[in-house]
């Protein structure tokens, strides 16, 4: 779909308001890219990135990763794994070389923060102080790196420590982001919100495995990865439902969401705003479409704003 | 925009070898795009299976075009490409714009004129599905040797069994030496055995094929000192660089210093030079 048309599908209904507010920012509609699956030069490409409510970045860690050997990625029924672990230039060359680029667009801009200890989350966080960032996203649920990452998001304690140290260093709103990997997503999500988050994001992917029956090996080098994409979106809504009625702090709901429709389940479920990942890499074009979709959605059902769909559930 | 996601029109698709097939697309859908379906050589694109339960696009690299149609030769190895050889002539098929950084041929130009008094050599050389983009790429440097004749073009292709688009070659190819590894056709052997054993002196190669192919021959070219370009293969996710899927490491020099950098096989590649890769991987 041509920019063009999704613009004419826009202003055919200027009554919409698709604004949210997050820790008091406001997006322009609620439509986010998914940490890891969008670069501005190559998804710019394809589509307009001021059609976004917001930019969620890559994992950035203090000091640059390699990530994983390849394979990295693997296609499983209705989903997929992938084990890439982070790989980033660090957080000194993304203020150099990335942000200002970013800053020429006009969506609010959430950087995903990763680490593999306390100490080096919070060394990343205050370096992003003093930038023109709008909000963190602090990323405690990676399945893909040995230390820190998931660790911190699958123990309550540790969430709670991680999230109070980040909370005194940085001076940004933080989301934290959490892992489906636990056996109840409420504790974590409480545990975040009572030291201070300002927001949770969820989920990141499912630990998962692929196998290649005929070569007698895992596809995957790091054998193990994180399952995204539609297969994993009945778990995301549950998880977003169970937490919208545990904690009061906004929530961007992701995983799996391929259609406007999807992102409406996402909202009604208590999601503030969603954010769209394996389906950009699918189709680069898919958070504009999904956008224009979820207006084509609050038109049909005569919803005129997103809060209205939030509380519309029975 | 630059690029698209566009409906491409099957015109045929058809078997040329067991497991091997041709399909031709009409992509007068991607013209009236700002960059029209201009690929170079060594390009590949995504083409987006119509089961969703596949969710991955297939990347297939680019065998030829002619204006806006474009030849692609593929293996049927899963579920994916066993769909794409369903497809009958007037299906519909979703496809993007071309994508990757193809062959650099002005930079092999470039080196090669550098002694125009000389006469001089360029080889293909490719092993299985790495064969099918080394046509466009004949075809392209074919076009620009035009009539000098100090310029001369050959292929060694490498087959496992059965051979394809050996005629197709030929029409570009100043020569053409085949090596199968069972001895069905041509030399019995692989394809490095057969350049060794012809013993030709190149001035530049082009390469395309399995990844220990490539590693020996950047081995022999860099013995030789030889320049060489390689069209590398990885598992990819998205295809435009979104993902950070597919990445290789390579040499780069920075301040000064030599630094090891990860590249995106996808948008920095498919083709990179031999020298820049690290192969110890």
């Amino acid at each position: 779909m041509s920019k063009q048309d999704l613009n004419l599908d826009v202003s055919k209904h200027r009554n919409l308001d698709l604004r949210v507010s997050i820790a008091g920012i406001t997006l322009e509609n609620p439509i986010t890219t998914a940490s890891g699956t969008f670069s501005a030069k190559e998804s710019g490409a394809f589509y307009d990135i001021d059609e976004l409510g917001a930019i969620i970045t890559k994992g950035v860690s203090i000091a640059p990763w390699e990530g994983n050997p390849t394979p990295r990625i693997a296609e499983t029924y209705g989903g997929m794994l992938n084990s890439v672990g982070l790989q980033n230039p660090g957080i000194d060359s993304f203020i150099k070389e990335e942000l200002p680029y970013l800053r020429t667009f006009g969506p609010r801009i959430v950087v995903n923060v990763v680490g593999k200890s306390i100490g080096e989350y919070c060394s990343a966080v205050e370096k992003l102080n003093d930038t023109e960032v709008d909000m963190l996203e602090i990323n405690i649920s990676c399945p893909n790196i040995k230390e820190g990452g998931i660790s911190f998001g699958a123990d309550e304690k540790l969430a709670a420590e991680l999230t109070r140290e980040v909370r005194k260093y940085s001076k940004k709103p933080i989301l934290m982001k959490l892992t489906p990997n636990v056996s109840d997503i409420t504790e974590i999500a409480r545990a975040v919100e009572a030291e201070g988050a300002d927001g949770i994001s969820l989920i990141n992917t499912l630990l998962g495995m692929k196998i290649d029956i005929h070569n007698k090996r895992t596809v995957l080098w790091n054998k193990t990865g994180g399952l995204s994409g539609p297969a994993i979106k009945p778990v995301a809504v549950r998880m977003v439902y169970q937490v919208r009625r545990s904690v009061c702090i906004p929530i961007i709901g992701l995983g799996g969401i391929m259609t406007g429709e999807d992102a409406v389940e996402f909202l009604m479920a208590g999601a503030d705003a969603v954010s769209i990942g394996t389906a950009a890499l699918i189709d680069p074009t898919a958070p504009v479409r999904i956008k224009s979709e979820l207006i084509g959605f609050m038109n049909r059902y005569g919803y005129q704003n997103l809060q209205q769909i939030r509380e519309s559930m029975l | 925009m630059t690029k698209k996601i566009i409906e491409a029109q099957v015109i045929s698709n058809q078997k040329i070898a067991e497991g091997i097939f041709r399909i031709t697309l009409d992509c007068a859908a991607a013209a009236d795009a700002t960059e029209s379906f201009n690929a170079k050589p060594g390009q590949f694109i995504n083409l987006y299976p119509r089961d969703k339960s596949m969710l991955l696009p297939r990347p297939i690299s680019i065998c030829f075009t002619e204006r806006n149609r474009i030849t692609l030769v593929y293996r049927v190895v899963g579920n994916g490409t066993r769909e794409l050889s369903c497809h009958k002539e007037g299906d519909g098929l979703q496809i993007s714009t071309p994508l990757g950084q193809g062959y650099h041929i002005e930079a092999m130009f470039e080196a090669i004129n550098q002694d125009p008094s000389d006469h001089k050599t360029i080889a293909l050389v490719a092993g299985g599905l790495g064969i099918p983009p080394m046509l466009e790429l004949a075809k392209t440097i074919r076009t620009q040797i035009g009539e000098d004749r100090r310029i001369k073009l050959i292929a060694f292709l490498g087959f496992q069994e059965k051979a394809f688009l050996i005629e197709e070659l030929s029409s570009f190819c100043h020569e053409v030496h085949v090596a199968t590894e069972k001895g069905d056709f041509g030399f019995h052997g692989t394809v490095l055995e057969l350049m060794e054993m012809q013993n030709i002196v190149v001035d530049y190669y082009f390469s395309c094929g399995p990844k220990p192919m490539l590693k020996a021959l950047a081995a022999h070219c860099h013995r030789i000192e030889k320049p060489l370009q390689v069209s590398l293969e990885e598992r990819m996710g998205c295809g435009y660089g979104a993902c950070v899927g597919c990445t290789c490491k390579t040499k780069e020099e920075k301040d000064g210093l030599m630094r090891v950098t990860p590249k995106k096989v996808c948008k920095d590649g498919p083709v990179f030079f031999g020298e820049e890769v690290i192969w110890s991987e």
